[in-house]
């Protein structure tokens, strides 16, 4: 607006319509490179992917492509694995932000205190969420979880838990435990970040009227950390419903299908099974749903990011 | 915590008192003594916990410096003699190539978010377009869009244009990746320059160039390193993308480590260094920018 402002008094209100224009131009230029390109990247591959789902195709017969309509829906709606694919990875995500939150408050509670080597033990405890996904996957599937010479049974063994073949018994706990590994430390860190910002004057204030500490905890740190909380659960969402590393590396989503969740089922109906029609299918399916969650959590999100601004 | 509220509170009513001085010194140190006995018992359970969510790293660091012999053993190994040949036998293997093209991508996608994401973020932050939120509301939507809905389409295209195995692709898709992000995230610190400076500067004469160069770059510059660090991290673990659409030519790191589940028996030692090396870079930025880190996983929503 401040080029507006600029021009010398009284104009004719044509010229001043086409400054005006020009103003906004000016200001949406910037903006287009990056526009333009996220429309092209992202929303050209799904319109395609649209496309294909109304298709019979197999990469493995060339020229089997033809249009079958909804055909592919109809097969995705019946066919049980998918169903058992998008319970996995509801429960996944589920299992993996409730408790990576749930101990990520709690380790952020036991860091906003000064005590010795602080510093330390918080790179000690972001470190997981920093090891390449896919190296840490490795490591939990051998070194960790190996039923003969994995930590976690001779850790467990007094308990006895004896020689426990994590990975092929227990798939999704296994896959669920790599997951709250790496997570555990960024819901930690947003926690933590919202108890620093804590006002310490509040907080004196409630013990100095007596207040105990279970209360002030429940009554003045719990609500101020509720948008923390919040924003950690949607971010954590958003990224532990697409986990693919951590299953192709430890379980290939087995045994059978035990532990596969969508993004593992979808990539092995198209790169394994080359059945281009059913996983779009799939892929129109699990968009559809993530933009109902979507649109609920993002309203969420907004409210969180205006707060802070204002 | 009973007790040091006790203590507050009778600190309270000396201060309400005007009674400060040495007896109330005394009286404070005899009450912190249950109060340091639960200081330090929580301290070493937090060091006790911070150890145990660091093993897995250490035992891969440690596995890492192992003959494969001692590194399969009931009970496992603490002590040994060390060796560096786990690394050796992993550049052996051909690391280098993988470690180049992960660099690569790294690095220009980057560059490329950067190019994009600043302007992006400057029309949505000092001088807005009209329809703002729907513009950020656009992009972190893309967000959460799943992968796998658009792998399919991608795959087919980049082998129909012969992209499929070049570098190049993943270049794109992981700027797409971070593009919303970096714009999140700009948009965040941009919103913190004070309007009265640039206004001054404007009044002053300052041309957009300099006022871009004199007076936001220094202001934003700490945002820049933030964003970009962000971007590095995912770039550099991104898989996904990676493990279906690259092969042996432009294979990434993590697509390296692949290589580990599937060949017959598993070399422990091996890919325990193997491992280390492909975290390395990030663990190091992660902790040198731990502050810039809190921002960047937030989208710019903490401070």
């Amino acid at each position: 607006m401040a080029t507006v402002a600029t021009e010398p008094g009284p104009t004719v209100s044509r010229r001043r319509k086409a400054a005006r224009q020009e103003d906004a131009w000016r200001r949406r230029a910037p903006l287009l490179p990056a526009l333009v390109f996220a429309i092209i990247v992202t929303q050209l591959p799904f319109l395609l992917t649209l496309w294909y789902s109304l298709q019979s195709w197999n990469l493995v017969n060339p020229g089997s492509q033809e249009f079958v309509g909804f055909a592919n829906y109809v097969d995705v709606f019946a066919d049980s694995t998918f169903r058992s694919a998008a319970l996995n990875s509801i429960l996944i995500t589920g299992l993996c932000v409730v408790v990576a939150m749930l101990l990520g408050i709690g380790l952020a509670l036991l860091l906003d205190r000064k005590f010795l080597g602080q510093g330390v033990v918080r790179t000690l405890l972001i470190t997981p969420f920093l090891v390449m996904p896919v190296a840490g996957a490795l490591l939990w599937k051998t070194t960790m979880f190996d039923p003969v010479f994995g930590i976690v049974n001779f850790v467990l063994g007094p308990f006895g838990a004896g020689e426990t073949d994590w990975v092929s018994q227990y798939p999704v706990t296994s896959v669920v435990a790599a997951l709250v590994w790496q997570w555990t430390p960024f819901m930690m860190l947003l926690v933590l970040a919202g108890l620093q910002s804590q006002s310490r004057d509040v907080l004196e204030a409630a013990q100095v009227d007596g207040a105990t500490g279970w209360r002030t905890f429940s009554s003045i740190t719990l609500p101020h950390l509720r948008r923390y909380i919040e924003l950690g659960v949607l971010l954590g969402t958003i990224y532990v419903v697409n986990t693919f590393d951590q299953i192709y590396m430890i379980t290939q989503g087995g045994p059978g299908t035990a532990s596969s969740n969508l993004p593992f089922y979808i990539y092995q109906r198209a790169f394994l099974g080359f059945d281009i029609g059913q996983a779009a299918a799939m892929g129109v399916v699990v968009v559809a749903g993530t933009i109902v969650i979507a649109t609920l959590t993002l309203r969420l999100i907004f409210t969180s990011f205006t707060v802070e601004e204002s | 915590m009973a007790t040091q509220t006790e203590r507050r509170a009778d600190t309270g009513t000396e201060t309400a008192a005007g009674g400060s001085g040495p007896q109330a010194t005394g009286r404070r140190s005899s009450g912190e003594t249950p109060g340091r006995v639960r200081g330090i018992a929580l301290t070493v359970l937090t060091w006790v916990i911070a150890l145990a969510f660091f093993f897995p790293v250490f035992w891969m660091v440690l596995t890492a410096f192992k003959q494969e012999a001692d590194a399969y053993t009931d009970p496992p190994k603490l002590f040994f003699t060390p060796t560096l040949s786990q690394f050796a036998n992993v550049f052996d293997g051909g690391l280098w190539t993988y470690v180049a093209n992960s660099a690569f991508a790294t690095v220009v996608s980057t560059m490329l978010v950067m190019l994009l994401a600043v302007p992006a973020a400057y029309a949505l932050s000092i001088r807005p377009v009209k329809k703002t939120q729907d513009v950020l509301f656009f992009f972190i939507s893309t967000k959460m869009l799943p992968l796998v809905a658009v792998i399919v389409p991608l795959y087919v295209a980049a082998g129909t244009v012969r992209l499929l195995d070049n570098i190049w692709l993943l270049i794109v898709l992981y700027t797409a990746m971070n593009l919303p992000i970096a714009v999140w995230m700009m948009r965040s610190f941009l919103m913190e320059v004070p309007r009265e400076v640039l206004e001054a500067a404007e009044m002053d004469g300052a041309k957009l160039p300099t006022l871009l160069r004199e007076v936001m770059l220094p202001m934003v510059a700490p945002g820049l390193a933030a964003t970009a660090l962000i971007c590095v991290i995912f770039a550099w673990n991104e898989f996904f993308f990676a493990v279906n659409l690259t092969a042996a030519q432009a294979g990434t790191v993590p697509v390296f480590l692949v290589g580990f589940i599937t060949s017959e028996g598993l070399f422990w030692a091996q890919l325990s260094a193997a491992a280390t090396l492909a975290s390395l870079p990030v663990i190091l930025a992660g902790w040198v920018a731990q502050k810039q880190l809190v921002r960047g996983l937030s989208m710019g929503a903490i401070k």
